[in-house]
């Protein structure tokens, strides 16, 4: 609560406004978004002894994918009960994806998930069942008190206590001396003479309440904003509840990485999604049985109960082994739903999970919707776990769902909370249509590219989290996080202290503010950032869905063109927080020219990728099984993109790799 | 018939969901914490002490619930999920339906 407020009129805004005022700050070390791989970076940098500071489009306290809570600490194969071993972990992770998961950034997870949660327990975080909750659950280590999901056996994803983890982490950030900059929202990078695709040495921000404009002037960048949202569907209204990731999310880190010139791939793989739809419901909150729900009993209408099957498609008799593997299995990645998932991953990784043949036997009157999420017939200790735990936890459910569904009288020992078009398990909606598709709101996608050191093809950005190319998770951002800062506080030392390009500053500037010039919607032929959020949505439906061919995905980046040469300049913002929303947008017509830019350079179909060319029909051709990458053109309008590849392998041996490093 | 509500205003619609927060006049302080923990920043500070914050943005809101997790004065702000995305749940004894309120 840095800002006084400067007046008691209602109608005027309440915050002193700064445009085009500049405050420059410099550092070792500047983290450019504090979502949970934006603070583990700033602590990794500071424990280094670095000058860190940390910039934050919203509140570093919660802010992020991950800063409502976390139920989860996925792939902790480093911790002491896990029979897998992060070697084992990471390439079952990325054969589960045919390939298409980045093993660098998914082998520091696996490797040092379980570190990161024990220095969250040293910052005070709940990762152990001390209160003996769980005592005697086989899902419970009693000797450690640490909990487990899923696999029963392999014990490698722990349930965490993680509603508060990110309030815990900003402290530390203090402790540590990182100075938080918050309601900034970082617009650009700046690189060494202001060239594109030459060093980076510093960011440009705004702020979303004052309208300030900030420069951080840094020997390290590490990037660590979240995954491009609304390329497809935008509802402006109706969205929120139903939305996974934050919406202030939408690939801003994506959007300024490629204007800088870094590379990227991955950025072909789109997938139908009911996340992104206003029509579906809050997350974790209707009866399913995956995730946060995982293995919960299912019932019909009449209560007779969906039967298990597990990855041989035997039906599972005995409750206990929906958590154990399979006859013939050494352990299972997740489970629950059979979900639209055209290529759901290995048979041999596959977790137990709600029989497949559900819609056609519902269809035959052997079962009779709805369907309802049955607690009342769980053990004690599952149904205690989900809606208490899990539900109590897990990112966006304390409030939302355990507190509002339990005021108004909902109760696990008695209640069936009911699904939703509930046919195949998955207990969202589905099917979606091939429409409503989604870049980053669920899944792997891509990203920046990044080597060992979590560095960018430009010397001195980094990147952690969601940002990189082909990853996901909590425990991934955070594990990344905390590798990248002692990397990047590493390279900080090294450097000159170069000199930022004035040329490159005012020209952000007058990129940055331009959406104030056009006023404000009253009067003025320009639109405001909703309509062109839907707008572009609407040219990425109709040209970069399903099926896409070459004539299509030209259409898209014509018609992308003629919206950013048009409509775009007009956009209209009266106030900072809608300049911030506007330049949300821009963001997001950029991921959205990268997004055709991979498309077009894939001249293949891939399973993997939820990928399907009309016109290069053959599914998963050997010659195309490899990363396609793209890098911005800083030629002609600057708008081309330089279209290159690398193996689907290409990060060596792993363990001789991240030791080298840490 | 005689019709209550005679006042005739010049109001645009309200963005929908219009009201993702309820505020408690009796419990709230007007303290402006909940417009600091805000990831949207959809709230206007309460202008003066005592007064309620104000939803500027409701169409912004994500329903996380940082607002009322974070509130110092319990029972001071609730969640109000939009009316078509309230869940129904049923009860396994009596067979009766109940839904978010």
């Amino acid at each position: 609560m840095s800002d006084t407020l400067e007046t008691a009129d209602a109608e005027v805004w309440p915050y002193p406004i700064r445009y085009g005022q500049v405050k420059k700050f410099e550092s070792d070390v500047v983290v450019l978004g504090g979502g949970i791989a934006g603070v583990w970076s700033a602590i990794g940098a500071a424990r280094q002894g670095a000058k860190v500071i940390l910039v934050e489009k919203t509140v570093t306290a919660r802010s992020g994918a991950g800063g409502a809570g976390c139920d989860h600490w996925q792939w902790a194969a480093d911790n002491p009960c896990s029979s897998v071993s992060p070697e084992e972990l990471t390439q079952a992770l990325i054969d589960n994806q045919g390939g298409y998961r980045n093993g660098v950034s998914t082998y520091i997870q696996c490797a040092s998930a379980y570190q990161a949660l024990l220095e969250m327990e040293q910052m005070g975080g709940k990762v152990r069942d001390v209160d003996d909750e769980f005592k005697g659950a086989p899902f419970r280590d009693d000797a450690s008190k640490l909990v487990f999901a899923y696999d029963y056996d392999a014990r490698f994803v722990l349930r965490v206590w993680g509603n508060d983890y990110k309030l815990l982490l900003r402290k530390e950030c203090r402790r540590l001396g990182v100075k938080i900059i918050d309601r900034v929202a970082v617009t650009g990078l700046l690189t060494k003479d202001g060239e594109t695709g030459a060093q980076v040495i510093g960011a440009t921000g705004v702020n979303t309440r004052t309208g300030e404009f900030n420069l951080f002037k840094a020997g390290a960048v590490i990037s660590c904003m979240s995954r491009p949202q609304r390329n497809w569907t935008f509802s402006s209204e109706m969205r929120g509840v139903s939305t996974f990731r934050p919406p202030t999310n939408v690939g801003n880190g994506h959007a300024m990485a490629w204007r800088a010139g870094a590379e990227f791939t991955m950025m072909e793989k789109s997938m139908r999604s009911p996340f992104a739809s206003p029509y579906s419901y809050p997350s974790y909150g209707v009866g399913n049985a995956i995730n946060t729900w995982f293995a919960c009993n299912i019932v019909d209408a009449n209560g007779k109960e969906v039967p298990w099957v597990d990855c041989n498609g035997e039906v599972i008799t005995n409750f206990d082994q929906r958590y154990r593997p399979a006859r013939g299995q050494k352990f299972f990645i997740m489970g629950g739903g059979s979900s639209s998932h055209p290529h759901p991953g290995l048979k041999e990784y596959a977790g137990p999970k709600l029989t497949p043949d559900l819609a056609e036997r519902m269809e035959k009157g052997e079962f009779t919707p709805p369907f309802y999420a049955d607690l009342t017939s769980m053990p004690d200790h599952e149904r205690r776990v989900i809606w208490g735990l899990n539900v109590g936890e897990e990112g966006k459910t304390r409030i939302p769902i355990l507190q509002t569904y339990s005021e108004a009288g909902f109760d696990p020992e008695q209640d069936m909370l009911q699904t939703y078009d509930f046919l195949r398990g998955s207990g969202m909606r589905e099917p979606v249509t091939p429409q409503e598709r989604t870049f980053g709101e669920q899944g792997i996608c891509g990203g920046m590219v990044v080597d060992w050191d979590l560095m960018s093809t430009l010397p001195g950005l980094f990147g952690a989290g969601d940002l990189i190319y082909g990853s996901q998770d909590h425990s991934h951002a955070a594990a990344t996080g905390r590798y990248v800062g002692r990397r990047a506080a590493l390279f900080a030392v090294s450097q000159q202290n170069e000199q930022c390009s004035q040329e490159q500053i005012e020209a952000e500037m007058e990129r940055v503010y331009a959406p104030l010039g056009n006023g404000s919607i009253n009067g003025n032929p320009g639109m405001d950032w909703k309509e062109l959020n839907a707008a572009l949505c609407r040219v990425m439906q109709n040209y970069c869905s399903e099926p896409k061919n070459a004539e299509l995905l030209d259409l898209a980046e014509t018609w992308l063109d003629d919206i950013a040469e048009n409509e775009a300049p007009k956009m209209v913002a009266d106030n900072p927080h809608k300049l911030m929303r506007a330049l949300d947008v821009l963001d997001i017509l950029t991921c959205d020219r990268m997004i055709v830019h991979a498309c077009k350079a894939r001249k293949a179909s891939n399973t993997h990728l939820h990928f399907n060319r009309l016109d290069y029909p053959e599914m998963d051709p050997p010659e195309w099984h490899k990363w396609i990458t793209i890098r911005r053109d800083g030629n002609g309008d600057g708008n081309g993109a330089t279209v290159g590849e690398m193996p689907i392998a290409p990060w060596g041996d792993f363990e001789s790799n991240y030791q080298a490093r840490i | 018939m005689q019709i209550k509500n005679t006042q005739v205003l010049r109001t645009p619609n309200a963005p929908t969901p219009g009201r993702p927060v309820l505020f408690n006049p009796d419990i709230c302080t007007g303290c402006n914490i909940c417009v600091h923990f805000c990831m949207e920043d959809i709230f206007m500070p309460a202008a003066q002490k005592g007064a309620l914050p104000t939803i500027l943005y409701p169409e912004e809101c994500w329903y996380c619930g940082n607002c009322v997790d974070d509130c110092p004065e319990p029972g001071a702000i609730a969640l109000n999920h939009p009316l078509m995305q309230r869940v129904r749940w049923k009860r396994k004894a009596t067979g009766e339906h109940f839904r978010v309120r």
